[in-house]
C-alpha cells in the first residue's frame, strides 16, 4: 500500500474513534450544567407542573445513559433528531447555519490567505527594512485589538457614518450573490485583519528560516533576483509549517467566530450552538460539537498530508 | 399660545406626544380638556395613518431556540412573534383598562364567579378557518389542562369550569375575581385555531400580520393579513423583527437605517442617541422593577428586623441616578407604583437613613458575620454596579454586606428562588391582583421573598372579589403596606421601557403593559 493511503486511512479511522470521544465528552459537559432544558425553555414563569409536563414530553425522565445511546444510533444512521426546544429538525437548520458559515469562512480565507502569505514573501525580502516593519506593526496591531472592537470601529464609521455597508450582515436565501458579499463585506474584514497576523509571521519565520540554507546562497550566487530565490527555492521548502498555520486559521474561521457573528448578527453555526448551550438543547450542542470536532480533525489532516507531500524525504521513506 | 399649541399639535401628529402628554400640557395652557381633547383628535385625523411600507423591529431576547408556540413564550422576541399573529380576547390598553379584541362584550354575573365573553363574529384565522367559541375554550384548555406546560398554567389555577354556549364562552371560578378579564389578555392566551392542539407552533392566529419567514434567532418575517377584521389597524404591508442580542449592534442597525425600531436601549446612551436628528427615544414608565429579594424563612433574614435594616441601608435616589441615568423612579420595597390602577399615592417613601438602618440592625442581634449578597449581570442590566452602591451604603450604616458573583448561565435555576438573598428583577403585571398572587401569595409559586403572612393572604383573596374600587383601594393599600414593612423585598428602583425609533416612525404610543407598546407597534404604527 502506498504510505499516503495508508496514513490516510489510519488518520480517518482515529478521527472516527476521536469523534466518538467527543460526542461524550460533549453529553457528560452538558449533564454538569446547572438546570434543564425544560427549566431553561420555561424560565421565570416555571411552575412545578408546567415543568413536569415538559420533562416528560421532552423524555428527560429517562437514564442519562439511554439518552444517549439513543442519539447515538440515531447520529449513526444519520438521524440527528428534532431540537428539544423548538422541535425542528436539527439536520435542516444545521445545514442551512452552516452553509452561513462555510460562506462566510471561505471569503474570508479567499482573501486573507494569499493576502498573508503575499505579504509574508514582501516582509522577506524587505527583511528588516520599512516594508517589513510596517507590516509587521500593522498586522500585529490588529491580532492585538479585540475582534469585537475592530467589528464596532468599522460598524461606527464605514456604516453608520459612511453609510458604504451594511452593519447587519444578515443574509437570507432570497438576495442574489452580489447582495451577500456586499451585507458580509464587514465581518469578512474584520477576520482578515484577526487572521492576517498569525499566518503572515508564519510565513516570514519559516521562509527565513530556509534562507539561511547553503542552496539559497548558491541561488543567489547564480544571480537569480531576490524575489525568486524566496518564491521558487525557499516558499516550497516552508510550506509546511505555513500550510499548518493556514488550516489552524482557517479552521478557526469556522468554528471560533462567535463574537463576530453577534456584533454582526450574522446567521452563523457559532450563535447557533451558544443558544442552544445556553439552553440545554444537548441533541443539537452534540450535532453542533461533532461537525466542530470533524472540521478540525479533517483541516488538521489535511495539513499533514499536504506537509507530506511537499517533503521528498516524507513522501519516500526507506 | 398659538405658537405652543401648533407646535404641540406637530408633536402630536408626528407620534412624538401622546394623548395624554397633550392633555397635560394643553392644560398648563389653560385650555379646557374638552376643547383640548378635540384638538388632539383633529390633530392626528389629520395627518391619518399612511398605508404601506415594510416595518422592522430589531429586539432583544431571541435564540435560534425560539418556538412559535404561545404556550412557551418566556422573552422579547417570541413575545412580539406572538403579537403579529396572534390576538387575545380582550387586551389592556395604555391607560390601564380593559379594550376588547376576540371577544365583542365581556360580562360579569353580580358576584364577579362567572363571566361571559361572547366572541366576534366573521373573524378568519390565517388558514381560513373562522374564529368559534369553540376555539377559544379549547384555548384555554390547552393551557390549563393536566399535560399543560404554559407559562400561563399559574394565572388558569382559579378557573373551575369553562363551557361554550354559542357565541359566549363561559368561565366559571372558584372565587370571586373582579380582574378576570385582565388575566385573560395574558400575551400566552392567543388564540389559535382548535387551541393549537394539532400543531402549536404553526404560528397561525387572527392577528394583521402573517407569518412568512420563521428563521428562530435570525429573523421572523410577516405580511398584511388581507383579511383582518380591524381596519384601523395594521397599516404596513410587511412587518420583520430581526434577532439582534448586542446592545450596540442593536443601536448601530438603527442609526443606519436597517431597522425603524429598536428594543431597550441601554440608560447610558439614550441620552446620546436622543440627540441623533433622525431618532427619537421614547422613555415609557412601568411596572417593571429592579429588586434584591431575601427570603423570610431562611436565617439570618428571618428576622424583621434585620430586613428594615438592609431596606434602610439602601440609597434608593442614587440607585436611579447611577444605574438607570435616571430613567426611572425610586421604589418603596413593595412591588406596585403608579403604573398600576388603584394605587395609592400616600404610601409615606422610604429614604435612605444609615442610623436608623444600624438602629434596626442592632436590635436585630445579628452576630456580625458577612450577609452575601448573591448577584450576577442577568439579574437585571447593571445588578453588580447597583449591588456594589448598596453594599456601600450599607457598610457606611455598619452592616457587612458582602457580594458573591455569581455565573449568568443557570442564575434563574440555581440562585433565583432557591438561595437566600440575590438580585432580580420582575416585569410586572397588569393589575395588583395579579403582581401580589404571582409572588406574595403564601401558596404561589413564584413567591421568591418567601413572604408567607395569613393575613396578607385574606386580604388578597378579599381585594379580589370586592368590585366597589374605593374599599379595593383602601385593600391594596393596607397589603402594600404589610410588604413594605414586613416583606423581604427590596426595591430599590422601578425601570422604565426605553426603545427608540426612526423619525419615519408615525402614531407610536406610550404604553407601559409590555415591551415597545406592549406589542402592538407593528398593529398601531406607520411608515410616513
Amino acid at each position: 500500500m502506498h504510505p499516503v493511503v495508508k496514513l490516510v486511512s489510519q488518520r480517518l479511522a482515529l478521527g472516527l474513534l476521536l469523534l466518538l470521544a467527543a460526542s461524550a465528552l460533549i453529553f457528560l459537559g452538558t449533564l454538569m450544567l446547572p438546570g434543564d432544558v425544560a427549566q431553561s425553555i420555561l424560565g421565570q414563569s416555571a411552575t412545578p407542573e408546567a415543568l413536569a409536563n415538559l420533562r416528560e414530553e421532552l423524555g428527560l425522565n429517562r437514564p442519562a445513559l439511554v439518552r444517549y445511546f439513543d442519539w447515538l444510533f440515531g447520529a449513526l444512521q444519520g438521524d440527528l433528531g428534532t431540537a428539544l426546544t423548538n422541535g425542528q429538525d436539527i439536520a435542516e437548520s444545521i445545514g442551512k447555519r452552516l452553509g452561513n458559515t462555510l460562506f462566510l469562512a471561505f471569503w474570508a480565507a479567499v482573501i486573507s490567505v494569499p493576502l498573508a502569505i503575499f505579504l509574508g514573501l514582501l516582509a522577506v525580502r524587505y527583511r528588516d527594512r520599512w516594508p517589513d516593519k510596517l507590516i509587521s506593526a500593522v498586522t500585529l496591531a490588529s491580532i492585538s485589538i479585540p475582534e469585537f472592537l475592530i467589528g464596532y470601529l468599522l460598524i461606527y464609521f464605514v456604516a453608520v457614518q459612511m453609510g458604504w455597508f451594511s452593519s447587519v450582515a444578515m443574509i437570507n436565501d432570497s438576495m442574489s450573490l452580489l447582495d451577500k458579499l456586499n451585507a458580509i463585506a464587514l465581518p469578512v474584514a474584520v477576520l482578515t485583519l484577526v487572521v492576517l497576523a498569525h499566518m503572515m509571521r508564519m510565513t516570514r519565520a519559516a521562509i527565513l528560516n530556509v534562507m539561511q540554507s547553503a542552496y539559497i546562497e548558491t541561488a543567489e550566487l547564480k544571480g537569480l533576483s531576490t524575489f525568486h530565490v524566496i518564491a521558487r527555492h525557499a516558499f516550497p521548502n516552508a510550506i509546511a509549517p505555513i500550510v499548518n498555520v493556514v488550516m489552524l486559521n482557517l479552521a478557526y474561521l469556522v468554528v471560533g467566530v462567535v463574537v463576530i457573528e453577534v456584533v454582526f448578527v450574522y446567521p452563523g453555526m457559532g450563535q447557533y450552538l451558544v443558544d442552544h448551550v445556553a439552553k440545554r438543547d444537548v441533541p443539537v450542542v452534540q450535532a453542533c460539537g461533532l461537525i466542530f470536532a470533524a472540521v478540525y480533525i479533517l483541516l488538521n489532516m489535511i495539513a499533514d498530508i499536504v506537509a507530506i507531500l511537499s517533503n521528498p524525504r516524507l513522501r519516500h521513506p526507506k | 399660545m398659538k405658537d405652543q399649541l401648533d407646535y404641540m399639535t406637530q408633536s402630536v401628529t408626528s407620534g412624538k406626544m401622546t394623548r395624554r402628554e397633550f392633555m397635560g400640557k394643553t392644560a398648563a395652557l389653560g385650555i379646557s380638556a374638552a376643547v383640548a381633547g378635540s384638538l388632539f383628535t383633529r390633530a392626528v385625523e389629520a395627518a391619518g395613518p399612511v398605508k404601506g411600507g415594510t416595518l422592522k423591529l430589531a429586539s432583544i431576547g431571541g435564540g435560534s431556540t425560539d418556538s412559535l408556540d404561545p404556550a412557551l413564550a418566556a422573552s422579547q422576541v417570541p413575545y412580539h412573534n406572538l403579537n403579529q399573529f396572534g390576538e387575545t380576547l380582550v387586551n389592556v390598553t395604555e391607560n390601564g383598562t380593559i379594550e376588547n379584541r376576540l371577544a365583542e362584550s365581556v360580562e360579569a354575573s353580580a358576584d364577579a364567579k362567572t363571566w361571559t365573553f361572547k366572541i366576534r363574529k366573521g373573524v378568519e384565522f390565517h388558514n381560513g378557518k373562522e374564529l368559534t367559541a369553540e376555539d377559544v375554550m379549547r384555548t384555554m384548555e390547552r393551557h390549563s389542562n393536566e399535560d399543560s406546560k404554559s407559562g400561563a398554567l399559574g394565572i388558569m389555577r382559579g378557573i373551575e369550569g369553562m363551557k361554550v354556549d354559542g357565541d359566549n364562552f363561559i368561565v366559571e371560578l372558584g372565587t370571586a375575581n373582579a380582574d378576570l378579564p385582565y388575566l385573560m389578555a395574558d400575551y400566552h392566551l392567543m388564540i389559535q385555531p382548535d387551541g393549537g392542539f394539532d400543531n402549536p407552533a404553526a404560528g397561525v392566529g387572527t392577528g394583521a400580520y402573517m407569518l412568512v419567514a420563521d428563521e428562530p434567532g435570525v429573523r421572523h418575517a410577516y405580511k398584511k393579513n388581507p383579511n383582518y377584521w380591524d381596519d384601523t389597524r395594521g397599516h404596513v404591508d410587511e412587518v420583520e423583527i430581526v434577532v439582534i442580542n448586542d446592545a450596540t449592534a442593536r443601536m448601530a442597525a438603527l442609526q443606519s437605517g436597517q431597522v425603524q425600531i429598536a428594543n431597550r436601549v441601554e440608560p447610558k446612551v439614550a441620552g446620546l442617541l436622543d440627540r441623533a436628528p433622525n431618532l427619537t427615544v421614547h422613555s415609557t414608565a412601568g411596572p417593571g422593577h429592579y429588586v434584591f429579594i431575601m427570603h423570610c424563612d431562611t436565617a439570618p433574614f428571618d428576622n424583621n428586623e434585620l430586613r428594615l435594616a438592609l431596606k434602610y441601608a439602601i440609597n434608593r435616589q442614587e440607585m436611579v441616578d447611577k444605574v438607570l441615568r435616571g430613567y426611572g423612579s425610586v421604589g418603596n420595597d413593595m412591588p406596585i407604583n403608579a403604573a398600576y390602577p388603584l394605587f395609592d399615592e400616600s404610601i409615606p417613601q422610604r429614604e435612605y437613613d444609615p442610623a436608623k438602618a444600624a438602629e434596626h440592625y442592632k436590635k436585630s442581634g445579628h452576630d456580625g458575620s458577612p450577609i452575601i449578597l448573591r448577584v450576577s449581570d442577568v439579574a437585571f442590566p447593571g445588578a453588580i454596579d447597583a449591588a456594589q452602591l448598596f453594599q456601600q451604603s450599607a457598610n457606611a450604616a455598619g452592616i457587612p454586606l458582602e457580594l458573591k458573583r455569581e455565573p449568568g448561565d443557570g442564575y434563574w435555576s440555581e440562585v433565583w428562588n432557591a438561595q437566600p438573598f440575590c438580585a432580580s428583577y420582575w416585569g410586572g403585571r397588569p393589575v395588583q391582583d395579579q403582581m401580589y398572587s404571582t409572588a406574595y401569595l403564601s401558596t404561589a409559586d413564584w413567591n421568591d421573598t418567601r413572604f408567607k403572612r395569613e393575613d396578607f393572604d385574606a386580604l388578597l383573596l378579599q381585594a379580589r372579589g370586592e368590585l366597589d374600587e374605593a374599599k379595593r383601594k383602601a385593600l391594596y393599600s393596607q397589603m402594600g403596606m404589610l410588604v413594605r414593612d414586613n416583606g423581604g423585598l427590596i426595591c430599590p428602583m422601578f425601570n422604565d421601557f426605553i426603545d427608540a425609533t426612526s423619525n419615519k416612525v408615525q402614531g407610536w404610543v406610550a404604553d407601559p403593559t409590555g415591551d415597545v407598546m406592549s406589542g402592538k407597534w407593528s398593529h398601531k404604527c406607520w411608515l410616513a
